[in-house]
């Protein structure tokens, strides 16, 4: 089909796990807790990633931090401190579902929209424009679109800072390929 | 009549349980107004395009306010519970949500209380919780994209987030898709897939292909899914056979972007303005 003819893919590559020892999840109330304990955790310098949670307790539109369990006492430190203390934090040995890490870039006129799972973001590739947002089927979704729908990728706020759901995190990525695309 | 129940961008809105009808850019359901954009007020005012055009009563809605957090859909899935079973309508379609499997399934039962039973279709993150639930099949049309259909081709994905990537590798897979989304019980009774090429198909194969005419904008315009979603629904509440009504939306929706001269800027209320007359061709020349 055209759309992978001519779009191009690129790929996010998978951050490594400090000392390659066993890995341990952080479960959470909900997605809007994941995103800011991600978002703090990556800030203190901790290397961990959003994934899917284990099947057993899968519950909707959800997702766990996984961290590498030597790290296990700092990262319950930071998160006590900042008041964000998971639900649990247990080890696991079974693999996770990963979040999508391919995107497709589709060129359209003085257009490029870039895709990462559900989500698109279409900017206009003269002014950095962003002239519309599609896909995705969480409720923060129309909402991410009127707060970034004719803003600038520079001007428009990020979509995790808004955003709450797996869409949310899923236009996130696609906002920031837009942007490295963009600033080459 | 058709019922639609979805959420709104706004988290002041409590539940809102009314008939909807359009003045100019805003959808108004008991009194409270809202602008069309992306999402289910895009689907909403294509369905009421629709009901105009085909001499049918204004949809009923049902709505809740929610920017993500999860609340406004909580508040919704319990008051559907409570209401549903009382409800009259051909069809419902269901739409944005926060998925939640223990309260959809709950609405599920709630929809088997209702006599007669009306036709479901659903689509964004309602398809994505039948899915999830395993409840696929007790839906009669889902509207994905080949992204969407690529997570309900995939029986270990709880949400297109997690689909995995040698599913997702190249669009014109579709018919495969198609049919190990069946394979798994993953699939409703039909199902529009909606892309580059348009998809009506069922269990049993392909029933019918539209690639024309072609808008390569349309597939970054927020919304244009919605209004096809929204089309589908209002043809199919009108007493049209589900196969034949998701084809005319599919061809109407195209119609609509070729009268609007749609850029990949152009926004979904712009393309909205343009379903009457372009419903009215398809519909004419199908006769």
């Amino acid at each position: 089909m055209r759309f992978w003819r001519k779009g191009k893919e690129t790929k996010q590559k998978a951050p490594q796990h400090e000392g390659g020892m066993g890995k341990g999840i952080l479960v959470f109330r909900s997605t809007t807790e994941v995103i800011r304990a991600e978002r703090l955790l990556r800030a203190k310098g901790k290397e961990v990633r959003v994934m899917g949670p284990p099947p057993e307790i899968q519950t909707g539109c959800d997702m766990v931090i996984e961290y590498p369990l030597m790290s296990q006492l700092e990262i319950l430190r930071i998160l006590r401190e900042a008041k964000l203390e998971p639900l649990e934090a247990v080890p696991v040995d079974s693999p996770l579902l990963a979040p999508v890490g391919l995107f497709h870039v589709k060129e359209l006129g003085g257009y490029i929209m870039v895709r990462a799972a559900n989500m698109k973001i279409t900017v206009e590739k003269s002014t950095g424009m962003i002239v519309n947002v599609s896909g995705g089927g969480c409720p923060d979704v129309p909402y991410l679109a009127q707060e970034l729908v004719g803003k600038t990728l520079k001007d428009a706020p990020q979509p995790l800072e808004l955003g709450h759901t797996l869409c949310g995190y899923a236009l996130q990525l696609a906002y920031e390929e837009a942007m490295r695309i963009c600033s080459q | 009549m058709l019922a639609v129940v979805g959420t709104v961008p706004d988290p002041s809105i409590p539940v809102l349980d009314g008939q909807a009808t359009i003045e100019g850019d805003e959808i108004v359901v008991g009194g409270k107004r809202l602008r069309v954009g992306r999402g289910t007020t895009a689907l909403l005012a294509a369905a009421i395009k629709v009901a105009i055009l085909m001499d049918q009563p204004m949809p009923h809605a049902y709505l809740a306010g929610d920017i993500g957090t999860g609340e406004g859909s909580l508040r919704l899935y319990a008051y559907l519970t409570e209401k549903l079973p009382h409800g009259k309508f051909r069809a419902i379609a269901f739409h944005y949500i926060l998925p939640d499997v223990d309260w959809h399934n709950k609405v599920l039962l709630a929809l088997d209380a209702m006599e007669p039973r009306p036709l479901l279709l659903a689509d964004a993150g309602w398809m994505y919780v039948a899915k999830m639930s395993g409840q696929a099949p007790s839906y009669d049309l889902f509207t994905p994209d080949a992204g969407e259909l690529a997570f309900l081709a995939d029986e270990k994905a709880p949400h297109p987030f997690y689909t995995r990537g040698f599913l997702l590798k190249e669009e014109n897979r579709v018919p495969e898709l198609i049919e190990r989304a069946y394979r798994n019980e993953d699939a409703s009774r039909c199902i529009l897939v909606k892309g580059t090429r348009d998809f009506v198909a069922t269990r049993h194969g392909i029933h019918a292909t539209i690639d024309g005419p072609t808008v390569e904008a349309m597939e970054a315009i927020g919304g244009t899914g919605d209004t096809l979603s929204g089309m589908a629904a209002a043809l199919v509440a009108s007493g049209k056979d589900l196969l034949h009504a998701a084809q005319i939306a599919a061809e109407a929706n195209r119609v609509a972007g070729v009268l609007t001269r749609a850029t990949p800027a152009t926004q979904i209320h712009e393309i909205i303005g343009n379903l009457p007359r372009a419903l009215g061709e398809v519909l004419g020349s199908s006769r």
